[in-house]
Order: structure tokens, then C-alpha cells, then sequence
């Protein structure tokens, strides 16, 4: 019944458009095709890797798109839930919870700290109509600042802090890393299952897989709907007597909470947090994979997410190792991905105003067309 | 039956549906509505007539409770549903009390279907288990339910429509199609205004929104159908109300008037204001300075299509037309600032077009309708205004210095000149270092014609040249355009959409409609037969 948004403007028969349309995520099966056998390694090294990033990604990921769906374009205020979620763990794990409880735990912690710093967001996004994107990027820097002051200072002297483990030696503040060795993988384990050498965590594909259904739920829900009509024209909306801005900042609330739970899960794969960068680039790998999938500023599927995912780590994988085979240097592959990651947005990000602008001319076109026909009459 | 009942249905007889007394609406002091009465009875169609800014919409604004009226100080006069006055704070409040309107720019979600579109913000819902915990929002759509409400108001509406298409790939009629079907599904609707539905539409279209407002109006919803073609309103109207300068100047019996008297209520002024050319002048014989052949223009609201026109050596050409018909779109596209395409050719040169160099460098110059945003530079002295043209095109007012290597502003030729025009302009400044953005806008308009002027050009463009400013401004202003075209033998034409300062000014007249040039008349013909020529092919 509700179609799937990343499909719908695709002319039918028209093949060169859907060619456009999807010409990132076919230059990323171009680059990976070349890349996978010089990198020389073994199929079942790359859908071990494939299957972990999977697991460790995707529900961060799809945290962006309801706010792509609300017209918000790319949220770079994801991170704000990220940090959040960080928030939680680093408490749980002074706590000494660990295993499941310890997650669930965090993500109760999370979920209040997300719902507040994503109202900020949403209200600063408000008055930035439009520029949504690079304000969110801005305000991700700020809310760092403030992240670090609670994490560096506050922690230990205001927040009670009691394990010298994770405390700096001077008395305050959090250490540059966070074991999590007590909660690593233990949701990816949760159900053990290997197929084929082939590590599966059943149980985080499992919450994935809840995760896109209510997606799929709240897309017919009411607010859903209003979402959607925001995002194309929130005019028309607003006149219809639709709130805006409520709707607006809802996204940004339920993007941050998403994103929260989903950096938890993020760092049980991972095994211990870096307490000051794990979420530094989180927003940026996330939104340059989606973009990968074939995504774009205004309308990105759960499809998209999973091929970003795949398309996006695979070159994760294979580029040092090719770069390294190139060249003999893995530096080299290390800096490709990077530069990589950073090109797709800049494309995605030019292909988005160049493709409104061809529409634009199209509608020239037509004009002179219907000249020509009447002259013909 | 009780006493009471039948007292109630004996006042749903007498009283009319609407009722509006004695409205009165001004903006800052600019009266641009005295004394409107207007009543409505249930069924009952109304065809509104008037020229642009004639006060249609102003009118339609107020019934309609929209917030821009309350934002510039409300207004006067009282507006009776039922014989209930009413005083709407917002839109809402109208549609709640059965006003429903269908504007003329769509307000539809481009990637909703019909359906979806029709029932926007009123969807039927299912409650669930999430609902209840976190409120209405989370409640599901019933889609089967929202498809047979659409289909409803569709049937009610009488023509078919796909309500299962999505907007954006809609022919534009379907989209007028589905705004009224998203009024009529609003159940409490009594009274529907439509603002030049058929502007829109193909004629095959127009004649089924005529059969679906006959339709409606036997279902007892009262409709204010506003339009310029007066055909249809002689053919669906009981009644066509006449609107002019902000009063209502006739109000008749469709069946007891026809088109050329409607056309006289609207255009007729008062005899003695409406002095024609005083002295229009014959270039017959001239040579043909700037031909247009088969131009198109993509100006948003203001398109152009298969437009040829001659314009002669000397002369002032003016064209008019009513808003929205293209007239804007013909100097906007020949000087590059919107898409267009044909060909251009002034003095047996080809001009390129879409490249506003070229026209400049061909020596063309434009003032805009748009003074704040394309005509002046706000932030900066009048020096700057009137110079900077002829400094960037035609290397004016700058001093060469290692052979023209480096170049320098001539300040003083600039303040020369600035001080001229202000002179002869009379351009009300405290000095030519004052900033443009201070100016009233009379006098920007004044900076706007400076500026042009200064370029010297062959051919001028104006479009617009009195737009909001005052009666003493406005002769300045047109004057000072007869002066030059006469002393610098400057051809000029002028778009405007006010027929008496054409008449006043120009030669020829060329009046647009529907984008095309529907005839061109000498300057001295009757006010009557230009309405007729504006009116004529409106789309």
C-alpha cells in the first residue's frame, strides 16, 4: 500500500533516467569490481566482514530516514543521539551492568538525553529552513563542546564516577577509552549461528529487521503521512492545518532516539568506546553510505541503506588492501576511503541541485514544444 | 413538526446564507474597498467581475478570514453566515463555519495522490495499540475509508478523475479538479468561491467545471465565481456582481446583461479623469527598429508564447494586459532574466537571447517591475545606483590609467551626472550619497529611470513604471519617459497594466492575453475596446 518513496519519480521504461538516478551506487559496484581482486582476499574473510559492518551499521542508518522523509534532508544531528547513547554506556559500564541488562540499560539512559539535545536540534532546524544540513553539521560540532565538558570535567567531580578504570589518573574525567569487555557482542551472540563460516549475529538482525518494519508502520501512521506532506511542501501543509514545526522537530526527536539505541548496539560490536571519536565521523560515514545505496536529499529507502551498507564497506574493506597492492603502501587505500566518503556527499549533494535544475528547464522545454504544435495546427 | 422547527425553517428562507455589510478595507490609509454589500442565498451562483486590483480579491480574502487581512489592521463592516455575524480569526475558523476556497496557485502535496491530496490533514484513522500510549498521530490511516470519502466527493463534483494518480503527474485541470473535490468532501460546506478556476484549464476542461458548479449549486452549496471570462459567467451565474476600484458598480441578473456591458462596468472610468493621448503620434512609416518573432517566454505566472510584434523607430509602444496574461514576461525574457526562445532581431541584428549581456551590449536597457530586487542596489548611494550600469557595460565614468590597466572610478563625472538626473527627476534625496533603500518609492522608481538612462540607450524597456507609487509621482515618472524618448528620439515601450497611463503616454498600445499579442491599437482608441482586446483571449 504506501510506496517506497526512493522509487516513486523513476519514469517508467525510462531507463536512462533510472541509470542517473543510481549512478553512484553503479560507480561503487565499478570501483569494488576492480578493487575486490586486487585486494586478493578470500570470499569468506569478505561476507564475515560484510555481515559484522551489517549488523554494526544498519540500524544507524536508519535513523536517517524519517527526517529525509519529513524534508530535512541528511540529519547530521544524528550525532547528538550518539553521543547520548555513548552517554549511557559510559555510566552503565561504572555501574558494572553488563552483558544485555548493561545495554538495555543505556539505551533507558539514552533515551531522554537523545529526546532533549533532538528538541534543540529540531528547534534551531526550524529557523534554519533549508539549510538543514550544514546547520545540523554545526550544531553536531557544538553539542561535541558541551559533550566533552560533561565528559571531561563534570564526570568524577559532579557526576559520581567511582571505577579508577575508566577515570582519568587526575581524579576527573573519562579515559580516551572505554572497555566494554564485558557487553562486547553479546547481543551479536545473544543467538549464536554460523553458517557456512559465516558469523551470523541473528539477534541484532532480528531488532534491524523490527526496525524497518515500524518504519514501514509508521509511514502509514497519521504522523507519518504529515511528514510526508511537510517534506514536499510545507505550505501546503500548514494551510491544510497541519503543525510545521511540531511535525518538523518530531522527525529530528525520533532520528536522535534511533540513533542513540543504534550507537549502543554500534559499540557492543565494537567492544569499547573511544571516548571522544567514536561519534566524531559516525554521522558522516553514515550519511555518505546512504548516499552510496543511491539516496538522496530528499529521498532515501530502506533499500538504500542496506546496498550503502554493503557497497559502502565493502570499499571500506578492500580499498587499503588494494591500495596496498597498487602501491605497497596501505596508507594510500586508508586515505582513498576517506577521500571517498567525502567525494559521494559532494556529489550526491551537486547531482541533487543540478537534477532540480534540469526539471526546471524541462518545464521550458515543454513551453517551446507547445509553441511548435500550435504552429503546426 | 414543533413551533420552533417551523420558525427555523421559516428564517432558513428568509435569511440569506451570507451576508456582508458595508465592508471597508484600507492599507495604510489606501482605501482599497468602500461600502461593499453583498448577499448570497444557498444554491445560488454569483459570477465576480473587476479588473486587477479592483478589490476581488481583498474581498475574498476578508470573507475567507485570511491572516494578512488581520496583520494590516482588519477590517470594517460585517460579515453575516445565517444571519450569525461571524468574525474569523484565521482560515480555519472559515472552513469550520463552511467557507471553502479554491486559490488560484495550487495547494496540493506534489507527491500525494488524489486521494491522499483530498483528505490531507483529515484522514480517516484506526486506532491502535501505539496510539493510545503516544496520542492520535500515531494512529494508522484507513485507506479504504479516505478512498471511498475521495470517491464521494469526486462523484459529487461530476467529473472523473484518477484517484489514484499522484499530483505531479497530473495534467494541470485534474489538480484544479482535485481542489475543489477537496473542498466539497468537507462536509460542512455551504458556500465554495472559486478564484479563476478556468484560468487553468482547456476549454473541454472549463465546460465540465461549468457542469460540476451547476451541480453543486442544485445540491444548495452557494458558490462567488470569480473569472475573466465573462462568457462563462453569463452561462453559469445567476447573478454577476461588477467590482471597480474597490465598489461594487453593478450588480445584475446574468440572463439580463452580455458581455459588452460587463466589459464597459468594468473598464468605464469616470469621463473626466480619463483624458486619452494628448498627442499620439503616427510612425507608420518608420522603419521597423525591434522585431520579435515567435518568442516564448518561461516566466513563472507571467508565460509567453508565439508572441510577434513590431516595434517602430521612435515611438512608444505600450503593452497591456491583465495580470498573470504575459505581458511581464515579454521584456523579462528578451532581456535574458527567464528562459525564452524565437528570435529577436533590433536594427538587422540577430540578438541572442537568455544572454543579458548582449541585449545590454546591443544597446537595450530595462527598468524592472521589480525595483528592490532586480532594479536597484539597496545597500548602496545613489551615485552608485545610476552610474554602476554604464560603468560595468560601457566602460563609463572610469579613468584609464598604464593603458587602460588599471582603471579607476571617475568620482566626479559620477557625481556630475548623479546630480543631473536628481535635478531633472526631481528625485527627493538629501544628497546623491544617500542610500538607495531610504528613498520613498516614487523616487527609487525615479533612481531606477536615472540609472536606464544613463546607459543611453536605443531602445528602452519599462516595465511597470508606476507600480505603487503616488498620483504626483506617477505624471513625473511619465513624463520624464515622454521627454526622453521625444528629445533623445529613444524608442521605448512600456508594460504596464493600468490602460489609462498607456493611453496617456504611449502611441500604440499592444494588449497580451493569454500570452499571446491579441491586437494592437492606436493609443487614442476607447477604453472600452482595449477591455474588449484584453479580455479576449484570457486563459
Amino acid at each position: 500500500m504506501s510506496k517506497k518513496t526512493g522509487t516513486k519519480t523513476i519514469q517508467k521504461g525510462k531507463v536512462g533516467a533510472f541509470l542517473q538516478r543510481s549512478s553512484v551506487p553503479i560507480l561503487f559496484i565499478l570501483i569494488c569490481a576492480v578493487c575486490i581482486p586486487m585486494a586478493g582476499l578470500s570470499p569468506s574473510y569478505l561476507i564475515n566482514e560484510i555481515v559484522t559492518r551489517m549488523g554494526r551499521n544498519a540500524f544507524l542508518i536508519l535513523s536517517l530516514l524519517i527526517p529525509i522523509m519529513a524534508g530535512m534532508g541528511l540529519n547530521f544531528g544524528m550525532t547528538l543521539g550518539a553521543m547520548a547513547g555513548e552517554i549511557g554506556l559510559i555510566l552503565v559500564s561504572d555501574w558494572q551492568i553488563v552483558g544485555i541488562p548493561g545495554m538495555v540499560l543505556a539505551m533507558i539512559i539514552s533515551v531522554p538525553i537523545s529526546i532533549l539535545l533532538g528538541l534543540f536540534c529540531g528547534k534551531i532546524l526550524n529557523m534554519a529552513k533549508g539549510r538543514e544540513m550544514i546547520t545540523s553539521y554545526i550544531i553536531s560540532y557544538f553539542i561535541n563542546g558541551v559533550y566533552q565538558l560533561v565528559v571531561l570535567y563534570l564526570m568524577g567531580s559532579i557526576i559520581p564516577i567511582k571505577h579508577s578504570s575508566i577515570k582519568l589518573p587526575r581524579g576527573y574525567g573519562i579515559r580516551n577509552t572505554v572497555s566494554l569487555l564485558e557487553m562486547r557482542q553479546k547481543l551479536d551472540n545473544l543467538i549464536p549461528l554460523t553458517i557456512g563460516g559465516v558469523k551470523i549475529p541473528v539477534m541484532t538482525f532480528i531488532i534491524i529487521g523490527i526496525l524497518c518494519l515500524v518504519i514501514i508502520w509508521f509511514r502509514r501512521t497519521k504522523l507519518g503521512q504529515d511528514m510526508r506532506a511537510v517534506g514536499q511542501d510545507m505550505e501546503v501543509a500548514r494551510d491544510a492545518g497541519i503543525n510545521v514545526e511540531r511535525t518538523r522537530i518530531l522527525s529530528i526527536i525520533i532520528s536522535t532516539v534511533l540513533a542513540g539505541i543504534g550507537m549502543i548496539i554500534y559499540l557492543q560490536n565494537m567492544g569499547n568506546i573511544a571516548t571522544y571519536s567514536s561519534h566524531s565521523q559516525i554521522g558522516m560515514f553514515c550519511i555518505a553510505a546512504l548516499l552510496v545505496g543511491g539516496a538522496s536529499v530528499d529521498k532515501a529507502s530502506i533499500g538504500n541503506v542496506f546496498l550503502g551498507v554493503i557497497l559502502f564497506h565493502l570499499m571500506f574493506i578492500v580499498a587499503p588492501r588494494a591500495g596496498a597492492a597498487i602501491t605497497g603502501d596501505s596508507m594510500i587505500g586508508e586515505y582513498f576511503r576517506v577521500f571517498v566518503s567525502y567525494a559521494v556527499i559532494t556529489v550526491a549533494l551537486v547531482m541533487y541541485e543540478t537534477n532540480k535544475r534540469k526539471a526546471k528547464s524541462m518545464e521550458s522545454e515543454q513551453l517551446k514544444q507547445e509553441q511548435l504544435e500550435e504552429e503546426n495546427k | 413538526m414543533t413551533a420552533f422547527r417551523k420558525v427555523w425553517y421559516m428564517n432558513m428562507e428568509n435569511t440569506p446564507l451570507l451576508e456582508m455589510r458595508n465592508i471597508k478595507k484600507d492599507f495604510f490609509g489606501n482605501q482599497v474597498l468602500s461600502d461593499i454589500n453583498l448577499t448570497l442565498r444557498e444554491g445560488e451562483v454569483i459570477g465576480l467581475v473587476g479588473e486587477n486590483g479592483a478589490g476581488k480579491s481583498t474581498l475574498m480574502r476578508i470573507l475567507f478570514g485570511a491572516n494578512m487581512i488581520r496583520e494590516t489592521g482588519g477590517y470594517g463592516g460585517e460579515i453575516l453566515l445565517n444571519g450569525e455575524v461571524q468574525k474569523f480569526e484565521s482560515p480555519f475558523d472559515a472552513i469550520e463555519a463552511g467557507i471553502g476556497m479554491v486559490h488560484q496557485e495550487f495547494s496540493l502535496i506534489p507527491g500525494f495522490t488524489t486521494t491522499e491530496n483530498i483528505l490531507l490533514n483529515r484522514e480517516p484513522k484506526k486506532k491502535n495499540l501505539i496510539s493510545e500510549i503516544f496520542g492520535e498521530r500515531m494512529n494508522t490511516l484507513n485507506r479504504g475509508e479516505m478512498e471511498k470519502k475521495a470517491a464521494d466527493a469526486i462523484e459529487m463534483m461530476g467529473v472523473n478523475i484518477d484517484p489514484k494518480m499522484v499530483i505531479s503527474d497530473m495534467p494541470v485541470g485534474h489538480k484544479q479538479f482535485t481542489e475543489i473535490a477537496r473542498e466539497l468532501s468537507k462536509e460542512q460546506l455551504k458556500l465554495l468561491i472559486l478564484d479563476e478556476p478556468t484560468a487553468v484549464l482547456t476549454e473541454k476542461e472549463a465546460e465540465a467545471l461549468l457542469d460540476a458548479i451547476r451541480g453543486m449549486a442544485k445540491r444548495g452549496i452557494a458558490i462567488i465565481f470569480i473569472t475573466h471570462r465573462l462568457q462563462e459567467i453569463l452561462s453559469v451565474c445567476d447573478r454577476v456582481v461588477v467590482m471597480r476600484d474597490g465598489y461594487i458598480v453593478n450588480e445584475s441578473p446574468a440572463k439580463e446583461t452580455n458581455v459588452g456591458q460587463i466589459t464597459k462596468w468594468m473598464v468605464g472610468r469616470d469621463v473626466k479623469n480619463s483624458g486619452a493621448a494628448l498627442e499620439t503620434r503616427n510612425h507608420e512609416n518608420a522603419r521597423t527598429i525591434l522585431s520579435i518573432e515567435k518568442l516564448w517566454v518561461d516566466m513563472p505566472g507571467e508565460t509567453v508564447r508565439n508572441v510577434n510584434l513590431e516595434v517602430k523607430e521612435g515611438e512608444i509602444l505600450g503593452i497591456g494586459g491583465l495580470a498573470g496574461q504575459g505581458k511581464l514576461g515579454i521584456p523579462n525574457g528578451i532581456m535574458g532574466l527567464y528562459p525564452s526562445g524565437g528570435k529577436i532581431t533590433f536594427d538587422g541584428k540577430d540578438i541572442p537571447l537568455n544572454a543579458p549581456k548582449k541585449c545590454l551590449d546591443s544597446s537595450f536597457a530595462f527598468v524592472s517591475e521589480d525595483r528592490r530586487g532586480v532594479g536597484l542596489l539597496l545597500d548602496e548611494t545613489l551615485e552608485w545606483n545610476i552610474a554602476f550600469p554604464a560603468m560595468q557595460i560601457q566602460n563609463k565614468f572610469l579613468k584609464n590609467y598604464l593603458g587602460g590597466l588599471i582603471k579607476w572610478r571617475d568620482e566626479k563625472a559620477i557625481k556630475v551626472v548623479t546630480d543631473q538626473y536628481i535635478k531633472e527627476l526631481a528625485i527627493k534625496c538629501t544628497s546623491s550619497k544617500q542610500k538607495a533603500k531610504e528613498l520613498s518609492g516614487g523616487n527609487q522608481q525615479k533612481v531606477c529611470l536615472a540609472k536606464a538612462f544613463a546607459l543611453e540607450p536605443r531602445l528602452l524597456f519599462v516595465s511597470e513604471p508606476t507600480r505603487g507609487i503616488d498620483v504626483g509621482a506617477k505624471a513625473l515618472v511619465l513624463d520624464a519617459l515622454k521627454k526622453f524618448n521625444r528629445e533623445n528620439g529613444v524608442t521605448v515601450v512600456i508594460v504596464s497594466s493600468e490602460l489609462e497611463e498607456l493611453r496617456q503616454s504611449c502611441d500604440r498600445i499592444a494588449i497580451v492575453s493569454g500570452g499571446k499579442i491579441a491586437g494592437i491599437l492606436p493609443a487614442s482608441s476607447s477604453v472600452e475596446e482595449l477591455g474588449a482586446l484584453m479580455l479576449s483571449q484570457v486563459i
